[in-house]
């Protein structure tokens, strides 16, 4: 049993390190980044996990080094009787404060981007959130929302142009939900009677799923939508295919201030 | 600082020397008893929440599909199978359990009530009274919330956060009906039980100090109490206040967290001029310091641990002691980092961002310093030992995971999925829960005058310590994978598809985890029976809990403590023995 316990121990580096290296091969990872602004965010969370990783590992090896060397029943050597080190805890409260900082201050430009700096340009669409759907609306030929030929889609389905900047707003008419698009590193909770804004640029075509992640009910896991990106001439046939859809079926345009 | 004179059992012993059954065991004004009735209410309630949380894993590896056993407990109409706003249900319930009914209360209310006055040397609590009615202001919040499961509409399902308007208007779920009022007034309930405790615990330890025993020389354990205490007197009233709010949004139709034209589910129209956001920001403001609350006298527990096992004095107290009053003092400044996504000015979330990193410095020194009490140490392997030395382990997980969601961008894509799942459950579970256990095995001897079973107290350490890694670690690779919590069926969604079979592998190492906590049990109630006797000082530890009887008589001390020195001299050169009690008179060391 000598020494056993640190072996236990020890097989928490092993275990986690082997935990986030086999992921990758049944395909657990990151998902499939199509934004233009995901790469950042994707490589920020890299650079932490490689820090972090890397401070568990060393922290991790010293906790098992420790417990296997000064266990009681093989280590020969007297107590150290010490209450500590001066010149340590400076040195192991310095170096983390500026590793922090430095990691904070490193984020501080991407969350600028991603959060404070919108795309001067119209609206594209409209996006509401309400139990359990994601309804969306369209400006419409004219590029103004809350007019007569606004397109109104309560399928859950998302169509937006490739390659372009797209500057969505997005509320709730009820609950609180969240607007995450995991492929696009998109994520906001849509709060009723607060209209935010949103924007990103998709660098590929296709359809990637929209999910609820903020709960909102009992419906919260069926919250699905699927936001598909066109490019530029599919996306307005697309959206003058609604606009003719919509008049043949006279569906109201809700009045809304 | 002035302690306290001899004279104070004296003072204090007119409120005991009652032989009634009741007023011993139930109505009693005994610290140790109101710990006692806290540990064994808390960990029935724990017991419970780990049964609400094997319905969350039963429905993620198997959706849909009816649930043996427990289904019938848990949705029993439904035939075992588990419905959405079950699910819903669920999660809320287990979060609010293992928040509010276990971590908390077992902490300040269980080792807290037990140990301040063992550990600093008073007979008893500064107000017996007021810390008897700290353990019955429990029980309204047991009957509600326990109650609230059999309400029309079921218990709350708005998450322990409560979030409005879907906890707020009664439409918005089933829970939202009744379940969510009585969830307010049961939250309610153990705060006013927490600030009660609060108010004892400061006073107890400010005032009620032995001779001798100075601020500096009080365990890691008491200073942890301590800033609890004042952690949870400056918090507190906030949720309260916010507790209110919401009860009068749900009840008076007042509208402080309803956004006006707010409605669900054909509710009536919100009369509105209120902002959901204000809630999270009140919640946040006492849930964060919550959260240091929840670990704070745990760190406090495993510092004496490791100290007292690894024979050798605790390295860095002074830097402790700083460190978590930091902690402390951070905490009251770092609650954005919960509303990075809310919706919450962005320009916030730079601030909240900086803070945020900055609280992950003293935990840092913590862990330093704790690795620097094993180092040269002679490390005895006692059960109590290995669940301190795994919540060093694993509170480097938990802390480091933290980083993550501190950074405002990456929480963009992390928020909200089973990465901050993964993170605070390394905190709370494989953390505070473990130095839980290692309190449990260590105090035991204390509490009962028995030693529980070591090997059997190895068995139930080495299954727990491996099968909740199996449990909580791949947590964060479903959450890279972007896999968001309380989602009773993720799989319907083309990024999360290839997740079930992860899931159903850490489903299956939690109900392996849950039953074979079983052990723990069957030692525990065994050991409390039929163990050996411990005697006053059965790990050789300084403290000076050690030198009363086990268990401690009615005023816990049969001689008057007077302190020579900390708690962690141990392997002192002043002395031949390996330790040196804090009650020890230096002309009375054994000299080598």
């Amino acid at each position: 049993m000598n020494r056993f316990w640190s072996f236990l121990f020890l097989l928490v580096p092993i275990g986690g390190v082997a935990c986030f290296v086999a992921a990758p091969y049944f395909n657990i990872w990151l998902p499939r980044d199509v934004s233009e602004h995901g790469r950042t965010i994707d490589s920020l969370f890299m650079f932490i996990l490689y820090l972090t990783g890397a401070v568990f590992l060393v922290t991790e090896m010293v906790l098992f080094y420790f417990s296997w060397k000064y266990d009681a029943n093989t280590n020969q050597e007297p107590v150290k009787f010490s209450h500590g080190s001066h010149a340590l805890e400076l040195v192991w409260t310095i170096l983390p404060a500026v590793t922090l900082l430095f990691i904070a201050i490193y984020q501080m430009e991407a969350w600028a981007a991603a959060k404070m700096h919108p795309p001067v340009m119209d609206i594209t669409c409209e996006v509401t959130g309400r139990q359990f759907n994601w309804d969306f609306r369209y400006p419409g030929p004219d590029n103004e929302l809350y007019t007569e030929d606004d397109l109104v889609r309560t399928d859950g389905k998302l169509f937006l142009p490739v390659n372009e900047d797209v500057l969505l707003k997005i509320t709730s008419a009820d609950v609180l939900h969240s607007f995450f698009l995991p492929n696009l590193r998109i994520k906001q909770d849509v709060v009723p009677g607060m209209d935010q804004q949103m924007w990103f640029k998709s660098k590929k075509t296709g359809d990637f799923d929209i999910v609820c992640a903020e709960l909102c009910g009992w419906g919260h896991y069926k919250m699905k939508g699927q936001v598909t990106f066109l490019p530029r001439p599919e996306y307005e046939a697309k959206l003058a295919a609604f606009g003719v859809e919509q008049n043949t079926m006279r569906v109201e345009v809700p009045e809304e201030e | 600082m002035s302690t306290v004179t001899s004279d104070t059992p004296i003072a204090h012993g007119e409120h005991g020397h009652t032989s009634s059954f009741l007023k011993t065991y139930v109505f009693s004004l005994d610290h140790k008893i109101i710990g006692m009735q806290f540990l064994f209410s808390t960990l029935i309630w724990f017991s419970i929440g780990g049964l609400l949380a094997l319905g969350i894993r039963w429905q993620l590896a198997y959706p849909w599909r009816p649930m043996p056993i427990l289904g019938n407990l848990l949705a029993a109409n439904e035939g075992g199978q588990i419905a959405p706003e079950n699910y819903t249900m669920l999660v809320t319930m287990h979060a609010t359990v293992m928040i509010f009914f276990v971590i908390i209360p077992i902490l300040a209310g269980a080792f807290g009530n037990f140990l301040i006055p063992l550990m600093i040397g008073a007979d008893d609590m500064a107000v017996p009274v007021l810390n008897m009615l700290s353990y019955w202001f429990m029980w309204p919040a047991f009957a509600l919330i326990g109650g609230s499961f059999f309400v029309e509409g079921g218990a709350a399902q708005g998450g322990w956060t409560s979030y409005p308007p879907l906890s707020v208007i009664r439409e918005a779920a089933p829970g939202s009906f009744n379940g969510q009022t009585l969830w307010l007034m049961g939250v309610t309930f153990v705060g006013i039980s927490s600030m009660m405790g609060s108010i004892n615990y400061m006073t107890t330890i400010i005032q009620m100090r032995a001779p001798g025993m100075t601020m500096f020389r009080l365990p890691m354990t008491i200073w942890g109490m301590f800033i609890t205490a004042i952690l949870q007197a400056f918090a507190l009233p906030v949720l309260t206040a916010a507790g209110f709010m919401q009860l009068a949004d749900r009840v008076l139709g007042t509208g402080f967290f309803l956004a006006e034209g707010a409605m669900a589910n054909n509710s009536e129209m919100a009369s509105g001029g209120g902002q959901p956001l204000l809630w999270q920001h009140l919640f946040w403001f006492y849930s964060h310091p919550a959260v240091y609350i929840m670990i704070l006298p745990a760190m406090g527990m495993v510092s004496d641990i490791l100290s007292t096992f690894a024979r050798k004095p605790l390295f860095g107290y002074k830097p402790m002691v700083y460190s978590i009053s930091g902690i402390a003092g951070l905490g009251f400044i770092v609650w954005g980092h919960h509303m990075f996504v809310s919706g919450m000015n962005p320009m916030l979330g730079m601030t909240f961002m900086v803070s945020t990193m900055m609280i992950a410095l003293p935990s840092a020194i913590k862990t330093f310093n704790w690795l620097g009490t094993l180092w040269g140490g002679k490390i005895q392997y006692t059960t109590p030992m290995l669940f301190a030395i795994s919540f060093v382990s694993m509170f480097i997980i938990g802390g480091l995971s933290g980083v993550f969601m501190a950074a405002t961008p990456v929480d963009i894509f992390i928020h909200d999925t089973y990465y901050i799942v993964a993170h605070f459950h390394y905190v709370l579970f494989c953390g505070t829960a473990m130095a839980v256990f290692g309190g449990i095995y260590y105090w035991f001897p204390k509490m009962f005058g028995r030693m529980m079973n070591d090997s059997w107290g190895k068995v139930h350490f080495t299954l727990t310590f491996v099968l909740m890694n199996c449990v909580f670690y791949p947590m964060h690779i479903l959450g890279m994978q972007g896999f968001p919590r309380r989602l009773a069926d993720p799989y319907h969604y083309e990024t999360f598809k290839n997740l079930l079979p992860l899931n159903m592998f850490i489903s299956w190492c939690a109900f392996i985890l849950v039953g074979i906590q079983i052990i723990f049990v069957i030692n525990f109630f065994g050991s409390m029976f039929f163990g050996p006797r411990s005697g006053r000082n059965p790990w050789k530890a300084n403290g000076l809990e050690w030198q009363a009887p086990s268990p401690p008589g009615h005023c816990n001390f049969d001689f008057q403590p007077i302190i020579y020195r900390g708690p962690y001299e141990y392997g002192s050169p002043e002395t031949q023995e390996d330790y040196y009690p804090q009650t020890q008179p230096p002309w009375e060391a054994t000299k080598s």
